[in-house]
């Protein structure tokens, strides 16, 4: 351990290129996220009966709605396979910090997230008329992506675990993501309706501040929920 | 297993007398408030039951800070105890709320953000009781319920800044009231003793409460081991 920087980092993006050379050349994640949102959108159409003077007030939401249950899909599937072809107790062996491997498994699967987000936005903007392309909005997607995916890569390390793994994830992810969701929905719909900085700003803070614990705890506490 | 300590009867009885202490105070001695009449009442118990199931929400936390850094059992034990009887305390908050807004706010339950925060609460802490249903090593149980109670130990409070945000009507009878706030009144002197009595009378049954879930979980913990054994 003379310099322990480069190889913390060379661990980290070692397991963000595994992640992502297995997906593109398999394609399974990317395509069920994908798919399943825009059904999830297309029941919400359905549901909310989506014109135009229920829109301006939804989106949001909807929008929010759509990527935390996409997300659940990604990371349930991300660690999962992990689990099942032993690949996790592979990395263990590896000898680097467990939190590169944290991290690592965090970017791809913000990275998954980000990516069904950037095809979602423009088909939403195009199916409901609504100018998504907003910068103050795509970085509160950003921000909510990152604070969502940092405990979820946590939470389902931990529930891939457990006997009830599949429906375990959303159990323990959502009521501990409430905060991130609600800041996100907030933020997103005050660029959309055009409010006053003054008024996003609070929630934009607030999204940054759990951005920051939900990173700092994992990396404290993920290598006690992996080593067996 | 010893026999149950003498100390813990003595405290199961101080319990019973202060909580009925605190039930006449609340619903005899404390004046009838002049506006919502003898609803008000329940505000004593629905103070009372908030505070140690928070109470125990932190502690909890603590428990499983300790647990992660010593790995003894007795933390686990400690936390899950904690847990548990906050748990229900906080449930019996929710539902005591739930009866005084009936006729204050005139529905049962609204989207208040107190009322989801405090659901949103008792949601992490039924998801903690799930997570470790599903899993088998006791090892493994307490190192994922010590980091899952530290995650919503953290979120709560935020959860509670975001929604903030939001507008609230529930009051707040110490401090600042937002200017929305229904059913809002001030406290005359009577009234605060019955309201501290509550606050000590909730925290002695709590104590014995846990003390009890400690005891049990010993127990709980025995009869696993006498089992091992015999299957051995």
């Amino acid at each position: 351990m003379k310099n322990p920087t480069p190889s913390f980092f060379k661990a980290m993006m070692a397991i963000v290129r595994k992640d992502l050379a297995a997906e593109f050349r398999s394609r399974e994640l990317l395509s069920a996220m994908l798919v399943f949102s825009l059904l999830v959108i297309l029941i919400f159409n359905f549901a909310l009966e989506l014109d135009v003077k229920v829109r301006e007030s939804v989106t949001a939401g909807v929008l929010w709605t759509t990527f935390a249950f996409a997300g659940t899909l990604g990371l349930n599937r991300s660690m999962a396979v992990e689990k099942d072809r032993g690949c996790m107790d592979g990395l263990l062996l590896a000898p680097v910090d467990r939190s590169a491997i944290y991290f690592g498994k965090a970017i791809s699967n913000l990275a998954f997230m980000l990516i069904v987000e950037i095809i979602v936005l423009p088909v939403y903007s195009m199916l409901y008329n609504i100018n998504l392309f907003q910068p103050g909005l795509l970085l509160v997607i950003l921000l909510g992506s990152i604070g969502y995916i940092a405990v979820g890569t946590l939470l389902a390390a931990m529930s891939v675990q457990t006997r009830t793994r599949d429906v375990m994830l959303p159990i323990l992810l959502f009521p501990v993501a409430i905060p991130v969701l609600l800041a996100s929905v907030k933020a997103s719909s005050g660029y959309l309706n055009g409010a006053d900085f003054a008024e996003i700003l609070a929630p934009l803070n607030l999204l940054i501040v759990y951005d920051l614990i939900f990173i700092a705890v994992p990396l404290m506490f993920f290598e006690h929920v992996v080593e067996e | 297993m010893q026999t149950k300590p003498i100390a813990l009867t003595i405290l199961d009885v101080v319990s019973i007398i202060v909580l009925g202490i605190s039930t006449y105070l609340a619903l005899v001695f404390a004046p009838t408030e002049a506006v919502m009449g003898d609803v008000q009442r329940v505000f004593y118990f629905h103070i009372g039951t908030a505070w140690v199931g928070l109470l125990g929400f932190v502690i909890a936390a603590v428990a499983g800070i300790a647990y992660l850094i010593t790995k003894d059992m007795r933390w686990d034990r400690f936390e899950v105890a904690a847990v548990e009887v906050s748990t229900v305390f906080f449930f019996i908050t929710i539902v005591l709320g739930s009866i005084w807004a009936r006729p204050a706010w005139n529905t049962w339950w609204t989207w208040d953000p107190r009322l989801t925060t405090a659901a949103v609460t008792e949601l992490i802490y039924i998801a903690y009781f799930m997570l470790r249903q599903g899993l088998e090593d006791p090892e493994k149980r307490a190192r994922f319920g010590a980091v899952y109670t530290l995650l919503g130990g953290l979120s709560a409070p935020i959860t509670f800044m975001v929604i903030r945000l939001f507008r609230t009507i529930h009051p707040v009878v110490i401090g600042n009231a937002s200017a929305e706030a229904q059913g809002g009144f001030s406290m005359t002197t009577d009234m605060r003793t019955a309201f501290f009595f509550a606050l000590f009378a909730f925290t002695v049954v709590f104590i014995d409460m846990i003390w009890h879930r400690l005891r049990l979980g010993a127990l709980e913990e025995k009869v696993e081991q006498l089992k091992l054994n015999v299957s051995l």
